[in-house]
C-alpha cells in the first residue's frame, strides 16, 4: 500500500491536492508519492471535495484542463432518490419505444416508487391495489438511514404528513430543497418483503463503480465491496424496529445492542463464495449479470442529463438488495459512499478502492487509456459493452463474449499494477 | 498359504460387513425395491436371481449398495483375526488407553464439579413451559443472552496438549542424551510415522499436487477448469462415493462441494435421517444438559466473533446441541480409545464433552449445507471418522500423536535450524502448531483455503495433511521466525494465517523436502 516501487525518481510528480474529509482518504492522499496537500486558498490540481463544497463553489472556480475534482455538478440527478427514479422511468419508457417491452423490463431492477407529495395520488391508487403489502418512507436528500420508516396502513402517513407540515419551517433548506413546498420531499417505494437471507439475517450489498466520463460513458466496477448484515433476524412482524430492516452501517451504530467488534460485513468475495456453495456456479454468474445491468442501465438513464466535464470524476456506491429469488434490486446510488472503516479489514479495502480510483484518474499521466483493468478497477463500459476477450481474427466468428467485470471475484491489484507500471526496456512514455 | 491367509481375512470381513449393514434402513429399503420389483414384467421366475439384480443395478441402488459398503470399510479399524479382547481392538497400546482413561476421568470430575459448584445438575427435565419456549424459539437461540459468566469450557487444547508431552511408553529407554539424532521435539514417544513429506500422502509428489495443473500456461488453466467441473458434475450425477472420493484429490469447485462430500461421507438426508435428527431436537427440548451452558459459551467466544462465521450462530446451536445428545455416536466408541463416561450417560449424555473450540468442526459446513438435518448428518460423519481423532489420546497414525510427532519430525528433517532456533529461545513449534491441528484449522484459515484443505483431507482419507500443513507453514514464515527471540513473538509472526493459499503451500513444501 505504501509502496513506491512504481514510481522512478525522475518520474514522481508534484500534484497539490486539497481535501475536505477527515477519514480514510486523508490518509491514502497523504502516503501518495509526490502529492502535498495545500492549505486554505492555495492552488489545486486534484481535489477530494464534499458535496456541499461542490454547491458552493463549482459554478465559480476555474479549473485549468489537468485539474481534476470528484464529484459531477449535478451527481444528484443519479443520487437523490426522486431524481433517480425521475431519470429511470424516462429512460425505460424511451427503450419501451426504441427497443420494445422486453429491453425495458430490463430497467425493472427497481421497487416501485413515487415521489410525494407530487405523485401522491397515483401512489394511493397503486396502494389501494397492492393491499396489504409493505412500503418504505424516504426522504430523498438524506444519508445513514435518518429519517427513514415503514408502514403499512395509509394513515400511518397521513400522520406524518401533518405533523411534517407543520414542523419543517426551518432555514436549513438546500438549493434543490428551495423549490419544493412545505413538505421536504419523500419518496414512497414498495418495500421488499421476501429479501434474500443468510441464517435469517437480512444483508445489502455495497458496490463501488466509478466513473470517469459520461459522454462518452467511461465506467469502472470495482471486484472488492461488501455485504452489510442486519445485526437481528428479520421477521416482517416488527416493522417498528427500523433496526433490522435498514442494514446501513450507521443506523446499526446506533442500535442498542450494536457491538462494533462484530463482524456484521462480508466481503463480496465472501459472499459470492456462499452463493456458488449454496447455489450453483451458473445461478451465481446469472445473478452478477444482472448486477452489472443495473450498473450500466442507471448511468445510461442520467447520460443525457449529467453535464459532462473532463475534469470531473465520481465514485459512487451502489447499494444493491438481493429477494429471495436472487433477482437484484436497486436501493440506492450513493456519490459520497462512507469512506470511514468500521474495523481493520474495511480500513484496508476501502485504501484499495481509493488508491485504485486516483490510479484511474492518472494525474501522473501513466497510464496509455486503453486499459481495460487498473489494480481492482475492471473497465465495464466504455462507449459500448467492455469484454473480456480482445477482438481479433480468431473471436470474430465466436458469439460467446463475456462482460469484463469481475466483482466478488480474487482482486490481485499488487500484481496487475506492478507488471502495468513496469516501465517497458527501451520504450520511453510520451 | 498367504493367499488362504488373505481368503480367510476377506471373508472375515464380508461377514462384518453383513452384519453391520443388514439391520440398516438400506437393507429394509433394497429387501422393499426387490419386492416391488417382482410385479415387473421384465422379471421372469427362470432368471428370478438375475433379474432382480440387473434391476437394482440400473435403478442406481446397487450403487447405493456400493456406498453404504464404501462408507462401512473406511470406518471400520483393520480386522484382526487373532482373538483380540475389545480394549486391544480400539487401541492396541496399553499405555495410550491408560492415558486416554485417566484424561477422561479428569474431564468428567472437571464438569461434576463444575455442576456441583454451580449446583446445576448434569442432566434435566425441563418444566413444560420451558419446553414450549425452547420449541417457540429454536431458530433463533443466538438472541438469548443467558448468564454464562460462570461456566468455564472444561478444558482448551493446550491443557490436552500437556497431557501429550507427558505422555511415555514405559518399555522405552529415555537415558539417551540429547543429540542431532534424538528427537527435539516435545512429544517423546517411539511412535512410528511416515515422517517423509512425500511419503504422508502415499503417493508420488507429482501425482499429488495434480501434474495437469502443473506447467500449463494461463489459456490452458482456464480449460482444465472447466473440464474438472463438467467431470464433477458427471461424478455428482452418477452418485458412486468412490468416484467423488477420486475427483476430490484435485479440489472440489464450489458449486459441487456440498454434494460432493455429502456423497463421500455417505451422509443422506433422506427420510430418516430427518426423522433421527427431529427426534434429537425432540430431546433437546425435553431435557436440558449442564453440556448445553459449555456449547453456548464455546460458540459465543469462537464462531460468534469470527468475521465468516458469526452469521451462522444459530445454526451451531442447534446442531451442537442434538449432537450432545446422539446415541448413534456411541457406537463410534468401538473404534476409538475413548470411552463414553459411564456417569455422564447416566445422566443423559451421550459422550462427548465439548472443549474451547469445538464449535468450530461445524462453522465451516453451515457454509455449504442449508438444512440443520443435512448440516448434522454430514457433521456427524465427519466427526465419526476423523475430528473425534483430533482429541483423543491414541497410536492411529491419523490420531493427534502421530499427527505431532509427524509435525515435529517434519520440521526437524527438512528445518533443522529454524527448529533448533526456536527451541533455543523457548519457542517449541509443536506448542504453537497444537492449535492448528486439533481444530484442522478452522477459525484459522480464510474460508475458501480451509474448504481447499477439507478436500483433500475427504480425499486421501487421512489428517496427515494437517501435519504437512503446519511444517509447511513454518517453512514459508522461516525467515521471519529466525529473527525472532521469544515465543511471543514466534506466535505472532503466526498469528495470522487469513491470507496463505494452502495447496500452493505444501506443494513448495513437498517439492522442497523432496528434492
Amino acid at each position: 500500500m505504501r509502496d513506491v516501487w512504481f514510481l522512478s525518481r525522475e518520474e514522481r510528480p508534484c500534484v497539490n491536492y486539497k481535501c475536505g474529509l477527515l477519514n480514510t482518504i486523508q490518509d491514502v492522499l497523504r502516503q501518495r508519492p509526490g502529492w502535498t496537500e495545500v492549505k486554505e486558498e492555495g492552488e489545486w490540481d486534484f481535489n477530494w471535495c464534499d458535496v456541499a463544497w461542490l454547491r458552493e463553489n463549482f459554478d465559480n472556480t476555474y479549473m485549468e484542463e489537468h485539474v481534476r475534482i470528484c464529484h459531477f455538478r449535478n451527481h444528484y440527478e443519479l443520487t437523490r432518490k426522486n431524481f433517480m427514479v425521475k431519470n429511470l422511468k424516462r429512460y425505460r419508457k424511451h427503450l419501451e419505444r426504441e427497443a420494445g417491452r422486453s429491453e425495458a423490463a430490463r430497467c425493472d431492477f427497481f421497487p416501485q416508487t413515487f415521489e410525494l407529495p407530487g405523485e401522491y395520488h397515483l401512489f394511493v391508487e397503486e396502494f389501494k391495489r397492492s393491499a396489504g403489502s409493505t412500503w418504505i418512507m424516504k426522504p430523498v436528500a438524506r444519508s445513514q438511514g435518518k429519517g427513514i420508516f415503514l408502514f403499512r396502513k395509509l394513515k400511518d402517513i397521513t400522520d406524518w404528513k401533518k405533523v411534517r407540515h407543520v414542523c419543517l419551517q426551518d432555514g436549513t433548506r438546500s438549493e434543490e430543497q428551495k423549490n419544493d413546498v412545505h413538505v421536504e420531499s419523500y419518496v414512497a417505494q414498495r418495500y421488499i418483503e421476501n429479501p434474500y437471507l443468510i441464517s435469517g439475517r437480512k444483508f445489502d450489498l455495497r458496490v463501488y463503480v466509478m466513473v470517469t466520463s459520461y459522454i462518452p460513458l467511461k465506467a469502472w466496477l470495482y471486484r472488492d465491496g461488501f455485504a452489510r448484515f442486519s445485526n437481528t433476524r428479520f421477521s416482517l412482524s416488527s416493522i417498528d424496529d427500523q433496526y433490522v430492516h435498514l442494514t446501513n452501517v450507521a443506523v446499526q451504530k446506533t442500535a442498542p445492542d450494536y457491538d462494533p467488534e462484530k463482524g456484521c460485513k462480508w466481503q463480496i468475495q465472501q459472499l459470492r463464495r456462499y452463493l456458488t456453495a449454496k447455489h450453483s456456479r451458473e445461478t451465481v454468474e446469472t445473478l452478477f449479470k444482472e448486477i452489472d445491468n443495473i450498473f450500466i442501465r442507471s448511468l445510461l438513464s442520467v447520460q443525457k442529463v449529467i453535464i459532462n466535464d473532463k475534469h470531473c470524476f465520481e465514485l459512487y456506491g451502489y447499494d444493491i438488495l438481493l429477494d429471495d429469488c436472487l433477482k437484484p434490486w436497486l436501493i440506492e446510488v450513493n456519490a459520497s459512499p462512507s469512506l470511514t472503516a468500521s474495523s481493520q479489514e474495511d480500513y484496508e479495502m476501502k485504501c484499495r478502492v481509493l488508491e485504485d480510483t486516483l490510479h484511474v484518474v492518472d494525474m501522473e499521466a501513466r497510464l496509455t487509456g486503453r486499459e481495460k483493468r487498473v489494480g481492482g478497477y475492471d473497465l465495464m463500459w466504455n462507449d459500448g459493452p467492455v469484454f473480456r476477450e480482445d477482438a481479433g481474427p480468431e473471436t470474430l466468428s465466436s458469439s460467446c463474449f463475456t462482460a469484463n467485470t469481475h466483482l466478488g471475484c480474487v482482486n490481485d491489484r499488487k500484481r496487475q499494477l506492478r507488471q502495468m507500471f513496469k516501465p517497458l526496456p527501451g520504450h520511453k512514455r510520451i | 498359504m498367504i493367499d488362504g491367509g488373505t481368503e480367510r481375512e476377506l471373508s472375515a470381513t464380508i461377514a462384518q460387513l453383513v452384519q453391520r449393514l443388514k439391520g440398516s434402513h438400506l437393507h429394509s429399503q433394497l429387501e422393499r425395491r426387490a419386492k416391488d420389483c417382482l410385479h415387473q414384467p421384465e422379471i421372469k421366475l427362470e432368471s428370478l436371481k438375475e433379474d432382480v439384480r440387473h434391476f437394482l443395478r440400473v435403478s442406481g441402488w446397487e450403487k447405493k449398495l456400493h456406498n453404504a459398503v464404501y462408507r462401512e470399510m473406511h470406518v471400520q479399524p483393520p480386522l484382526s483375526l487373532l482373538p483380540t479382547p475389545p480394549e486391544h481392538r480400539k487401541e492396541p497400546l496399553l499405555y495410550m488407553r491408560s492415558a486416554q482413561a485417566s484424561w477422561e476421568r479428569r474431564v468428567l470430575k472437571s464438569l461434576s464439579s463444575m455442576s456441583s459448584e454451580l449446583g446445576v445438575p448434569l442432566a434435566r427435565k425441563r418444566p413444560a413451559a420451558e419446553q414450549k419456549e425452547l420449541a417457540n424459539k429454536w431458530n433463533e437461540m443466538s438472541t438469548d443472552e443467558p448468564d454464562l459468566s460462570q461456566f468455564r469450557p472444561v478444558y482448551a487444547p493446550k491443557d490436552f496438549l500437556e497431557v501429550l508431552i507427558g505422555l511415555r511408553n514405559p518399555n522405552h529407554d529415555h537415558s539417551e542424551q540429547v543429540s542431532t539424532r534424538s528427537h527435539w521435539g516435545l512429544i517423546q514417544l517411539p511412535l512410528s510415522v511416515r515422517d517423509c513429506g512425500s511419503d504422508v500422502l502415499g503417493l508420488n509428489v507429482r501425482s499429488y499436487c495434480g501434474s495437469d495443473v502443473l506447467g500449463l500456461n494461463v489459456r490452458s488453466y482456464y480449460v482444465f477448469e472447466s473440464q474438472h467441473v463438467e467431470v464433477g458434475k458427471k461424478v455428482v450425477l452418477d452418485q458412486d462415493s468412490a468416484a467423488a472420493q477420486q475427483y476430490s484429490r484435485q479440489g472440489c469447485p464450489m458449486g459441487l462441494r456440498a454434494d460432493l462430500w455429502a456423497l463421500i461421507l455417505n451422509a443422506t438426508n433422506q427420510a430418516q435421517d430427518m426423522m433421527h435428527y427431529e427426534q434429537l431436537k425432540a430431546g433437546v427440548i425435553q431435557h436440558d444438559m449442564l453440556v448445553d451452558n459449555l456449547i453456548y459459551k464455546d460458540v459465543k467466544l469462537t464462531a460468534s466473533n469470527d468475521d465468516y462465521y458469526f452469521v451462522f450462530e444459530d445454526f451451531l446451536y442447534q446442531v451442537l446441541m442434538c449432537f450432545s445428545r446422539d446415541t448413534a455416536i456411541l457406537e463410534h466408541f468401538m473404534y476409538n480409545s475413548a470411552s463414553p463416561p459411564r456417569s455422564f450417560i447416566q445422566g443423559g449424555g451421550r459422550g462427548v464433552i465439548p472443549f474451547h473450540g469445538f464449535s468450530m468442526y461445524v462453522a465451516p459446513l453451515c457454509f455449504l449445507y442449508n438444512s440443520p438435518s443435512e448440516l448434522y448428518s454430514v457433521f456427524r460423519e465427519m466427526y465419526v471418522r476423523y475430528f473425534f481423532r483430533l482429541h483423543s489420546v491414541s497410536s492411529s497414525p491419523s490420531g493427534i500423536v502421530s499427527l505431532c510427532l509427524q509435525f515435529e519430525r517434519l520440521l526437524q528433517a527438512h528445518l533443522p535450524q529454524l527448529f533448533y532456533h526456536l527451541r533455543q529461545i523457548g519457542a517449541q513449534p509443536l506448542r504453537i502448531a497444537f492449535r492448528w491441528m486439533v481444530r484442522a484449522f478452522s477459525g484459522y484459515l480464510s474460508t475458501d483455503q480451509l474448504l481447499l484443505l477439507w478436500d483433500r483431507l475427504l480425499a486421501y482419507d487421512s489428517l496427515e495433511i494437517l501435519a504437512v500443513l503446519a511444517a509447511a507453514v513454518f517453512a514459508f514464515r522461516s525467515d521471519n521466525l529466525m529473527e525472532v527471540t521469544s515465543l511471543a513473538s514466534a506466535e505472532a509472526v503466526l498469528a495470522d494465517l487469513s491470507t496463505l493459499k494452502v495447496m500452493p503451500l505444501i506443494q513448495i513444501f513437498l517439492f522442497a523436502s523432496a528434492a
